[in-house]
């Protein structure tokens, strides 16, 4: 069983700053952690290897500093770690990002699961698992709450709804992303962390995962963010109380309605 | 704190020793002190971590550190909560005897399980007669053919119960007195060797304290540790080894005391100021600090200097573990000071520090007797 986690290196939400110009998230020179749905991510992926054999593979796209995500997930257990990083993928939006790593796990071939966080904490878009399947033509379930089981070249899973769950089989290989639900994830240990320490992190290029030039970084992109503003603060509730509660809401809200 | 100038591993045990405790032992710590349960889902968390290896040498499974690794894990789980960190830390007590005075067939028996996590250790000396009179003990093995019969109770046992593998002294020839004390490994489950009731404790009501009867009970005779005779001797190194780490084990919960005080202190306002504000609450703090620090530098100028295999070690890991229980005891007492009628309920976390602190300046030699210890050193190396 060989697995692919994709992870995403997030702002600490403690040290979050905005580019004035581009309305992106700074990344550079920002304390940084994996993204906390990625963590349920790398935590189910090292949970199959455990149960089925095999490898797990931490991927990710973003600048040098990301690396450190990588090895934290090497300290986690994950066997090899590859990190996507060139100048060409900057500004890359969900679409690009996605077909970015769909071109990394092709060359990488030779997989039965790809496994992703639900979203991540910074964009919170969802996009970029259900992409990397989109560009990958393979199937995916989302939201996923359990892997129930694997056998015979397919998988079934708990997929989270707003009413319960729904059961999902599909042929392998297969995209998951996974919610919060589906497991605790486990700290480093001591011998993962000296392990991440001298891990050999590869580091691939555009060119060396034929990614083609106009797919990728602000060309590839079919975002593009106007605007990006704070919500303005909720304004302060109104309570009514004691004798005449009751008549001043029904006035209140008849004012509403006007 | 001080940059006592760690090395890169070191820096890496202490860091994750930290954030186990911050993120799996703080949120559990007052859960446990109700309960009294054992805490097994937290040792299996630090199972998975390495960390029971830290102290152990690398060809028995470890990771090859020693005693200031073993303090630095310490420490930091006693901040967290010094009943957890008790039931790891005994565990390395039980487990001393076997490293000092074992053979290399008892080593590879024993301690890579104990490295692993997989198997905790308690050491079994105490007795209901033989407290700070370790010699005074009652407990006695007697050579039959090729096994000891153990028989006598032992009391006051931390991971009692819990532990699976038991260094336990006991007399093989009373009439010789301390020399006539040998140490033999013990399994649980090994027939004739029972649990007695478990301790309702002031304080780290989260380890397990039990009685340990041995009734006819039959060790096989390699499972001597050493040589007959050398039991008391072993005993003592393995104290020298320990002493550093119940140190530890205080400065952790002076720290956790202190840091609670600090929050407290920054958010309580009285006259219209926080309490922080104030000189006598800052020069108390300051006090606190400056002491537990102290205790820091002495617990790991100690623990090195036990590392690197120095000889007479005793008095110095005296001194680190009597002074360090002290600090404990005054800085978690004067956390409740500042934190007022507060600091006083069970909803806060610092009396409990209070009530941890108590038993670092009574177990593994009560501080009188380290300061027997350390003044009994000085006339010694006076009349050189």
């Amino acid at each position: 069983m060989n697995i692919i986690v994709c992870i995403k290196q997030v702002p600490d939400t403690a040290d979050i700053k905005l580019d004035g110009a581009t309305k992106k998230l700074l990344r550079e020179g920002i304390k940084g952690m994996i993204n906390p749905f990625d963590m349920y991510a790398i935590e189910e992926g090292l949970r199959l290897k455990d149960k089925l054999g095999g490898k797990v593979t931490a991927l990710t796209m973003g600048p040098s500093g990301a690396e450190s995500a990588l090895r934290e997930a090497i300290a986690l257990g994950c066997d090899e770690a590859v990190l996507l990083c060139d100048p060409a993928f900057a500004g890359s939006d969900t679409l690009a990002t996605s077909y970015v790593l769909s071109c990394a796990i092709k060359k990488i071939k030779d997989y039965d699961i790809i496994l992703c966080g639900k979203q991540a904490l910074d964009g919170d878009t969802a996009h970029v698992g259900p992409g990397i399947a989109g560009h990958l033509d393979i199937s995916q379930i989302v939201n996923v709450r359990k892997i129930q089981d694997i056998k015979e070249g397919s998988v079934s899973a708990q997929r989270m709804t707003e009413y319960g769950y729904d059961v999902l089989e599909s042929q392998l290989p297969c995209l998951l992303t996974v919610v919060k639900d589906i497991n605790v994830p486990r700290l480093p240990s001591l011998k993962g962390k000296m392990k991440a320490k001298s891990a050999t992190i590869s580091v691939w290029k555009a060119a060396d995962i034929a990614a083609e030039e106009a797919r990728i970084g602000l060309k590839g992109s079919a975002t593009e963010v106007l605007k990006v503003t704070t919500p303005p603060a909720r304004p302060q509730g109104k309570i009514f109380e004691g004798e005449g509660a009751v008549d001043g809401l029904v006035e209140a809200l008849k004012g509403l309605m006007k | 704190m001080i940059d006592y100038l760690l090395t890169e591993q070191q820096i890496m045990i202490r860091d994750l020793s930290r954030q186990i405790t911050d993120e799996k032992i703080r949120p559990v710590a007052a859960e446990y002190d109700h309960s009294e349960k054992f805490p097994w889902d937290i040792m299996k968390i630090i199972a998975q971590s390495d960390l029971f290896g830290v102290y152990i040498e690398e060809q028995y499974g470890g990771m090859g550190g020693g005693i200031l690794e073993l303090c630095l894990v310490t420490e930091e789980f006693s901040r967290g909560c010094a009943g957890i960190a008790i039931c790891y830390s005994a565990s390395a007590l039980g487990t001393y005897p076997i490293i000092l005075a074992g053979s290399d067939q008892q080593k590879k028996k024993y301690l890579p399980a104990i490295a692993k996590g997989e198997k905790l250790a308690a050491f079994g000396l105490t007795e209901p007669a033989a407290g700070s009179d370790a010699s005074a003990l009652q407990t006695t093995a007697e050579k039959k053919g090729d096994h000891y019969i153990l028989n006598g109770v032992k009391h006051f046992i931390t991971n009692g119960g819990d532990a699976e593998i038991y260094t336990i002294v006991a007399m093989t020839d009373k009439s010789r007195g301390a020399r006539g004390a040998s140490i033999f490994i013990v399994e649980k489950g090994t027939p004739g060797f029972t649990f007695g009731k478990k301790e309702d404790k002031m304080g780290i009501r989260a380890s397990s304290t039990r009685e340990l009867i041995f009734n006819d009970c039959k060790v096989p005779a390699e499972n001597l540790v050493g040589r007959e005779g050398m039991g008391f001797i072993s005993a003592m190194r393995t104290f020298d080894m320990s002493r550093p780490g119940i140190g530890a084990q205080a400065v952790g919960i002076a720290q956790g005391a202190l840091d609670e005080a600090i929050k407290f202190a920054k958010q309580r306002k009285q006259f219209d100021k926080t309490v922080a504000s104030f000189q006598g609450i800052q020069w108390m703090l300051a006090d606190m600090a400056t002491e537990t620090e102290a205790a820091r530098a002495l617990v790991y100028a100690s623990a090195r200097e036990v590392g690197a295999g120095v000889k007479d070690v005793g008095v110095h890991s005296a001194m680190a573990k009597m002074y360090a229980s002290d600090v404990a005891m005054k800085v978690t007492t004067n956390a409740v000071q500042i934190c007022g009628g507060y600091g006083y309920m069970k909803e806060y976390p610092v009396e409990k520090y209070m009530r941890d602190a108590k038993i670092t300046q009574i177990y593994e030699g009560t501080n009188q007797i380290q300061r027997n210890i350390i003044g009994m050193g000085l006339i010694r190396e006076s009349s050189k």
